[in-house]
């Protein structure tokens, strides 16, 4: 028996077919803006390294648990589907804390954290990431117990072929 | 105007795991494009993510400028009650939003 | 002499079957650029909740709904609900319109209503309210086949939209033929080059990271093969987005798409 489930956003409605809604807006008052960046070069390996090593701060990362799914050859750089999915029971006492994702040659090493908890249910998150050339990407998750899982995956990056001119 | 969505089931049963979709209106803007020009187009992106579940967070995110623009994430959480599921975006040059969303659990 | 002959005829047979080209876009069933697109992105237009174009058709949604200009009139005040009033009104734009004398497309058409009807100042093109709108009636014909009107007030712009479709220009010296009708399925710079059909216009184009219009497209390509782009609005553009959409006829529209 499947219960019809009508799924809603802010205003109750979102299907344009059943009539769609605008979304409310808040805006806090505005606070310093951050120093512009000079445009870097792709991050280093070593980069890589060192940012991984800020999460895990020395200690052991095994290899598994971690699943990453990633198309193979991107369509576009500029918005890679991906989705981490980490086996853990998800239980008030062993459940997956937070995950790290991670690019090789980015300019940028990290691309976000994630922080779950039991309540999650799944330890699984979707995002659209972006890659700025064929490389590989890596999330390291850490669980209640203090231990760090990794696992990666590779991707093909082309870029588009016409540029334009607005 | 549209800012953000959030998409997730109107009822749920006690104990179901549901998916939340969470979709901002957000150029992303790296820090690391140029202009015809040469100029660096300065760094404007969404910081940080929060959602909370009748006042509890169950889940939040650090986005760097690898995140794609018009940011999307898709969580899950453990439908335990009835109430507000409430989403928190924020970044940088003060950006702030947020929107909710309420749940019936039975 | 009998048997040189039956070979011959048939050595030229198989070299003129070797020698068909891959088929014209029109003949074979056309294949939309959804088809041409990964899984994945695949998967972000086919779901609302993911799919950023309907962030677009949101804001359309509030524009429509919305009083602007002196005479204090919404869209909704004349047109009603549009997802009754406009279904199926994008599935047949460019549309030859009697006062112009000529066809217009949806954005013109909307720029005319907001003029003319509600004595405001037109939205520039690409701006992102005349984008919004049409997504927003863009979305109210998703799923309805494509329908241009092919009569005698249209038939002399299709013929000048399929002579630009075919002409041969740009430094590269490449028509929109040359890849779209004689090389889609092979790839260009590493990515499928698809049929060029604009079903799911305005779309959200990774490339771009918004939604954008078919001229915008159309300039890009201009640009790619190094010819001299159109400004938006000319009338060989109106054209070219007539004989394209009449190119694409019965094809379903995706409004708002989502493309690399």
């Amino acid at each position: 028996m499947k219960t019809d489930r009508k799924r809603r956003t802010a205003r109750r409605e979102f299907l344009l077919a059943a009539g769609g809604i605008a979304a409310g807006i808040a805006l806090d008052s505005a606070a310093a803006p951050p120093p512009a960046r000079a445009a870097a070069s792709l991050a280093s390996a070593e980069a890589t390294q060192r940012a991984m090593e800020k999460i895990t701060r020395g200690k052991p990362v095994n290899k598994g648990k971690v699943r990453l799914e990633l198309p193979e050859l991107v369509d576009n750089g500029n918005a890679v589907p991906l989705a981490v999915r980490v086996e853990s029971p998800m239980t008030p006492t062993d459940y997956v804390k937070a995950i790290h994702v991670f690019t090789q040659k980015n300019p940028l090493p990290e691309v976000a954290s994630f922080r779950l908890g039991p309540r999650a249910g799944r330890a699984s998150v979707a995002t659209r990431i972006r890659l700025a050339d064929t490389q590989t990407v890596t999330a390291i998750c850490e669980l209640s117990d203090g231990s760090f899982w990794s696992g990666s995956a590779d991707v093909v990056v082309t870029i588009a072929a016409c540029l334009e001119e607005l | 105007m549209a800012r953000a969505i959030i998409n997730l089931p109107a009822s749920a049963k006690r104990g179901e795991i549901i998916e939340i979709k969470a979709l901002a209106a957000h150029e992303m803007e790296t820090g690391f494009r140029r202009t015809q020009y040469g100029a660096v187009i300065p760094r404007d992106i969404i910081t940080s993510f929060v959602c909370t579940y009748n006042g509890v967070e169950i889940f939040s995110a650090d986005f760097h400028p690898a995140i794609a623009a018009n940011p999307y994430l898709a969580f899950s959480t453990i439908a335990t009650e009835s109430g507000t599921i409430a989403c928190k975006w924020t970044g940088d040059n003060g950006y702030s939003l947020t929107e909710s969303v309420a749940i019936s659990v039975a | 002499m009998r048997a040189n002959a039956g070979a011959a005829a048939l050595c030229f047979s198989l070299l003129a079957a070797l020698a068909i080209p891959a088929c014209a876009a029109e003949t074979v069933p056309p294949r939309s650029g959804y088809e041409f697109m990964g899984r994945e992105t695949r998967a972000i237009q086919d779901d609302d909740a993911a799919n950023p174009g309907t962030l677009w058709v949101l804001d359309g949604e509030a524009l429509w709904n919305r009083k602007t200009g002196p005479s204090g009139r919404a869209c909704s005040d004349c047109h009603g609900d549009a997802r009754a009033s406009m279904k199926g009104v994008a599935a047949r734009y460019p549309s030859f319109d009697k006062a112009r004398g000529r066809p217009v497309n949806l954005e013109q058409r909307i720029n005319s209503c907001r003029t003319e009807q509600q004595q405001a100042k037109p939205l520039a093109y690409e701006s992102k309210d005349l984008l919004a709108l049409t997504a927003y009636l863009g979305r109210q014909s998703r799923g309805l086949p494509i329908g241009i009107a092919d009569d005698a007030s249209t038939r002399p712009f299709l013929e000048a939209g399929r002579k630009a479709f075919n002409r041969r220009q740009g430094q590269l010296n490449l028509s929109c033929a040359d890849c779209h009708d004689r090389h889609w399925g092979r790839r260009l710079a590493g990515n499928p080059i698809p049929q060029a059909h604009p079903t799911g216009y305005p779309i959200y184009r990774l490339e771009w990271q918004g939604v954008g219009s078919l001229q915008r497209r159309l300039r890009n390509c201009l640009t790619g093969i190094r010819a001299q782009t159109l400004n938006y609005g000319d009338p060989e553009l109106v054209d070219l987005e007539l004989f394209l959409m009449w190119r694409a006829r019965g094809m379903k529209i995706e409004t708002p798409a989502v493309r690399p």
